[in-house]
């Protein structure tokens, strides 16, 4: 198996170094290994690789979240891997970029990476490291100019805490104004801003329920930042 | 039957609206609070009555009234008979409606509803007046759909598509059935509440057979070509309960049959089976109240998308199963989302409060076999013509059992949510 894997990563930093030739594709993985210095402090990969304060991360990519064995996750990332998330470059890179907009408990206690080509240098690192790496650009990046981060406008919005309570009509339907944590998150005394960043993400179809994703696709700016207003408030 | 008795009705308004001179009244009329009376206290209508309660501060007087001291529901009473949950889990009391939220609970028949007098009259003798009126009886039979079959047989042949004594009826015939003999279901058409209720049943009826009687077999008549979630559910009744199942669809007579209670046997096309178990569920329409009150075209209560008005008097909504809305199916989810808009438009227009767009959804959760759970799910908006359509989506063939488990775990959340939605 040990040494599959390591064929496996032979073949690709082979196919990476073919490719290189036409510069930096998706990352250079050299860079990346300085910029997980940072990650160190919490997170292992390659030999020997074991659960810290985050999850070990050898084969990241193609991964459910929430999967590794023996790692105790938030529920949020948990329940993501519950609803089919797989880790690709996509979903890591958003992670990276913001890891509240991904799981709003997650207990990755990091800021996030805004520099875009930083972060395709540290997922290039990382990849090395899956047997099995999914999704990635083969050619031009195409996450090129995409921010997905809220705006700071959006986060802005003052919510008319009247209109959310209508709204959250619909919410509570399943969410119970309890709080109760039973199949269904509870969603009472949230921050409103975090409530925003995970709507969001939603509507951007980066969280995967679907449910969610169909709720969240009608609902306005305003809208979302009414919900957000009234369900901190509710005690 | 039906026309005949609302012209009765109409001609003889003014004598009824004289005859509830001598009844007793439980309100003084016309002054005072707004009055709200709501008539059935399901998903609909207690819903309707906790939202107008709890919204409008005590400015409305809210009456709910509702036949039985407990209310079980119709989702999840599949599951109780497969023994997922028991009977308690699924009853429910009005207790907290009265106590916490100030609502008039009475257990009483509704019997006339005087469109002009705007009074509702009880099968106990009282008469209520109302500003606005909401129905929300959910369904009743349609007479002489199922040949061989009324309501009389319901004993011999149980529908169990109004919960409660029919869905432990049932259970106890599934469960007293001899070995290897055939479980026999009339699947109803379309429209009716709660379009993967049937399928739902056979899997759980297949599920309690597999595990107490394996060599037993489900026989389905249907008068359809397909039906809601067919495909998951196909997948899942030969992945659980391989041979066990035999589905008869419409291409092949499922829709010509009739059945005999006395000799317990079910014709479909000509063909003769003796069976040991058989669930009818007929066609059905608007709960009689709706037909009652002259709102009904055809077997159902047409409404107007944005409030939840009927299209015939503007002082009536009609909630749920009864009413003909547009693109929603109907389930206690969509029930309870129009409840809401209803909600919001009685007390705007009674105390003036904001009247926010109307927004729908829902979704319908079905359970397989154990653990595996699959979902149906749309969001509406209200147009002119009707309540449409916007988004949806479905669970998927082929997917994995920790997906399935947790669609059935958010399914039980639900449960919890709406029925705490619903009776506080």
């Amino acid at each position: 198996m040990e040494k599959i894997r390591k064929t496996l990563v032979a073949g690709l930093v082979a196919a990476t170094t073919a490719s290189t030739a036409s510069a930096n594709e998706f990352g250079d993985a050299e860079a990346g290994l300085k910029i997980f210095n940072e990650c160190k402090a919490c997170h292992s990969v390659g030999t020997g690789a074991k659960n810290r304060v985050g999850p070990q991360l050898n084969g990241i990519f193609g991964r459910r979240a929430g999967a590794v064995d023996g790692f105790k996750y938030s529920k949020g990332l948990a329940r993501m891997g519950k609803d089919g998330l797989l880790w690709d470059f996509d979903k890591l890179d958003r992670y990276v970029q913001n890891p509240k907009a991904f799981a709003s408990d997650t207990r990755m206690n990091y800021k996030g990476l805004k520099d875009e080509a930083k972060r395709a240098d540290l997922l290039a690192f990382l990849r090395q490291y899956s047997d099995n790496p999914q999704n990635i650009p083969e050619a031009a990046p195409t996450i090129t100019g995409t921010d997905h981060s809220v705006d700071p406008t959006i986060l802005a919005i003052q919510g008319d805490p009247e209109y959310g309570e209508y709204l959250s009509s619909e919410c509570t339907t399943c969410h119970q104004l309890t709080g109760d944590n039973d199949g269904i998150p509870g969603i009472i005394g949230w921050p409103a801003e975090d409530f925003v960043i995970a709507m969001h993400a939603y509507k951007d179809k980066f969280r995967p329920h679907p449910v969610m994703q169909m709720m969240s696709a009608r609902l306005s700016n305003d809208e979302i930042a009414a919900l957000a207003a009234y369900f901190e408030a509710v005690e | 039957m039906k026309l005949n008795r609302r012209g009765f009705l109409g001609a003889t308004a003014g004598a009824a609206a004289a005859a509830s001179l001598s009844a007793p009244m439980v309100h003084a009329a016309g002054h005072g609070k707004p009055k709200v009376v709501v008539i059935g206290g399901g998903a609909g209508g207690a819903t309707a009555a906790r939202y107008i309660a709890k919204d409008s501060k005590g400015e409305i007087e809210v009456t709910l009234v509702e036949p039985t001291r407990t209310y079980y529901t119709c989702f999840f009473s599949n599951l109780y008979m497969a023994g997922f949950r028991d009977l308690g889990s699924i009853a429910h009391s009005y207790g907290t409606l009265a106590a916490e939220y100030g609502i008039n609970v009475v257990h009483d028949w509704a019997t006339g509803i005087d469109r002009e007098a705007k009074t509702v009259t009880l099968a106990g003798g009282a008469t209520l007046n109302y500003d606005r009126l909401i129905l929300s009886p959910g369904i009743d039979f349609v007479d002489g759909a199922v040949e061989g079959w009324d309501i009389s047989a319901q004993n011999k042949m149980p529908h169990a598509y109004k919960a409660g004594s029919q869905s432990e009826l049932l259970k106890a015939q599934i469960e007293a059935m001899p070995e290897g003999g055939t479980f026999a279901m009339v699947a109803p058409p379309n429209p009716f509440r709660c379009p993967p209720g049937p399928y739902e049943r056979i899997s759980m009826v297949a599920h309690i057979l597999k595990e107490k009687n394996p060599t037993a077999k489900i026989l389905i008549a249907d008068p359809k070509e397909k039906f809601s979630k067919m495909a998951l559910f196909q997948e899942g009744w030969g992945n659980h309960y391989d041979g066990m199942i035999d589905w008869v669809g419409a291409d092949f007579g499922g829709g010509n049959v009739s059945v005999n209670p006395h000799d317990m046997t079910l014709t479909i096309d000509g063909d003769v089976n003796k069976v040991d178990v058989c669930n009818v569920i007929p066609a059905m329409k608007a709960g009689k109240i709706c037909d009652m009150a002259g709102i009904t075209e055809g077997n159902w209560a047409p409404v107007i998308a944005h409030t939840m008005q009927s299209k015939v008097d503007e002082n009536i909504h009609v909630l749920g199963d009864a009413s003909n809305q547009g693109d929603m199916p109907k389930s206690g989810f969509a029930a309870n989302s129009q409840a809401k808009v209803a909600a919001m438009a009685v007390r705007s227009a009674l105390t003036g409060s904001k009247l926010f767009p109307a927004k729908f959804t829902n979704t319908c959760w079905s359970l397989i076999d154990t653990n595996d759970g699959v979902k149906v799910g749309a969001s509406y908006e209200a147009t002119d013509e009707k309540i449409a359509k916007v988004d949806g989506f479905i669970s998927k063939t082929g997917e994995d059992a920790e997906l399935r488990q947790a669609t059935f775990e958010e399914s039980v959340g639900w449960y919890a949510g709406i029925t705490s939605d619903m009776f506080g």
